[in-house]
């Protein structure tokens, strides 16, 4: 009875595991945020006790202080008026020269703010989950970027919350272009010798470049447009160094990224 | 059967889970997640019974996989492939030494990663592996290793602490004892 017992929970364990690795992906991907839902209080109880420091030590901060941030913010608000006109003067004039051309017009960007809520427990993924869901408009394959560049892109989208793909993960693939007179294309992927581990997370691979690419430390790297997922020109990184591989066939280049993946709090999702 | 302990289990894996996904301290320092589960699959595997054993290894699986990009159920048959073997032989293991604790902790924590990624690349997924990998496994095993001692410490404080105590047999009983004194006639 006893051994009866241990072998009817071994089928019963065997069985639930093979039923849920064969469910159908949409299925998979629904009952993965119904069973993520089961932590939705402990969310609202750990942003309230992450908000009670911040609330504290706004409550303490002196007069003095506050009036010298706000003198700040509004030399910077006055910056960013100034710049924004410049901007809106520049797209003005972006547009005739288009419509003059007979080239189709850009669409501005919008975007929106998303706090961080976690990130991927397990170490052989790079994803994020935001607080933003199909509510707020957010669906998969959406661009997610920060102030610094790009940031990767929505993967997964539930009524409250999405998760995010990372760059350098294998399953966000980047179409980017280097700055340089060639204008090199290349694939952001996830190899390189540190692949996995703590450094290549901020450390992705630029991949299939042309073995002609002249390829130097400290070029910018961008967004090419290409594939339909990411907007031209969001800045991804910097090149650290490029080499010949497949016998001089291409070329590859180590990308240090602009925007800091380990500490990401709040990111833009960008829709087009 | 008292319910106090599976509760106690499952409410400690579902808090671990949620710490690991929003706690990103051991991943800033060390780069790397540490994973509590497979040394709380320990402690159940060698003080719970087998039920308890299966419901932390389907519930805990669920839950880490709710929260990964991994696919839905992928991290069951890593812990139960931990869980149930140390299950069957508990009662030759000694339990209560520190030493075999971490020793085992070591072990589950090094085991239940490398077979979710074996199970991946088996299903045809592109986990991030590469040589920085190795750093992150040791990491997870000596993080698992050092959490273990612990988890057993812990729980047999909230045992002794919440749980109802376990009535000892006196070997003096007063109705059996013998009075000696004057014979009243």
């Amino acid at each position: 009875m006893f051994k009866q017992k241990n072998y009817l929970a071994l089928g019963a364990v065997v069985f639930v595991a093979v039923l849920l690795l064969s469910l159908p992906t949409r299925a998979s991907a629904r009952l993965k945020l119904a069973v993520g839902s089961w932590f939705l209080p402990l969310f609202g109880l750990a942003g309230a006790a992450q908000q009670l420091p911040a609330d504290l030590a706004d409550s303490v901060l002196p007069r003095r202080e506050l009036l010298h941030e706000i003198d700040n913010l509004r030399r910077d608000n006055q910056q960013l008026r100034e710049q924004q006109i410049q901007s809106a003067a520049i797209a003005r004039e972006n547009d005739q020269l288009r419509t003059e051309l007979g080239w189709q017009r850009l669409a501005p960007w919008r975007l929106k703010l998303a706090n961080v809520v976690m990130r991927d427990p397990a170490n052989w993924w790079r994803t994020v989950q935001i607080d933003l869901g199909s509510r707020d408009g957010i669906q998969t394959n959406q661009p997610v970027i920060t102030a610094e560049g790009l940031v990767g892109r929505v993967s997964a989208v539930g009524l409250v919350s999405s998760q995010v793909v990372l760059i350098g993960d294998p399953s966000c693939r980047v179409s980017a272009v280097v700055d340089n007179a060639a204008r090199d294309l290349g694939v952001i992927t996830a190899g390189g010798p540190l692949a996995g581990g703590p450094l290549g997370a901020s450390l992705p691979e630029l991949s299939y470049l042309a073995s002609s690419a002249n390829l130097k430390p400290g070029q910018d790297v961008f967004t090419s447009g290409l594939g339909g997922v990411f907007p031209k020109g969001i800045p991804i990184g910097k090149i650290i160094y490029g080499q010949s591989v497949e016998g001089g066939l291409a070329s590859e280049a180590s990308i240090k990224l602009n925007a800091n993946l380990g500490a990401l709090e709040q990111v833009w999702v960008l829709f087009k | 059967m008292s319910l106090f302990q599976p509760i106690l289990i499952l409410s400690f894996a579902f808090l671990a889970v949620f710490g690991e996904a929003t706690l990103s301290g051991p991943r800033d320092w060390l780069g790397a997640q540490i994973d509590l589960l497979p040394a709380l699959m320990i402690y159940a595997a060698l003080n719970a019974d087998i039920v308890t054993v299966s419901l932390l290894a389907v519930l805990g699986g669920l839950w880490f996989d709710s929260f990964s990009a991994n696919p839905l159920g992928v991290t069951i048959l890593p812990l139960f492939a931990v869980g149930f073997p140390i299950y069957l032989r508990r009662d030759l293991i000694l339990r209560q030494l520190p030493f075999a604790q971490l020793v085992l902790g070591a072990a589950a924590s090094a085991i239940v990663p490398a077979v979710t990624v074996l199970l991946l690349l088996n299903g045809g997924k592109q986990p991030l592996i590469g040589w920085g990998s190795l750093w992150q496994w040791a990491v997870m095993t000596a993080g698992g290793a050092a959490a273990t001692p612990i988890i057993f410490a812990l729980f047999g404080w909230c045992g002794t602490a919440l749980g109802y105590q376990q009535q000892t047999e006196m070997g003096f009983r007063p109705d059996r004892e013998i009075r000696h004194g004057k014979i009243l006639k």
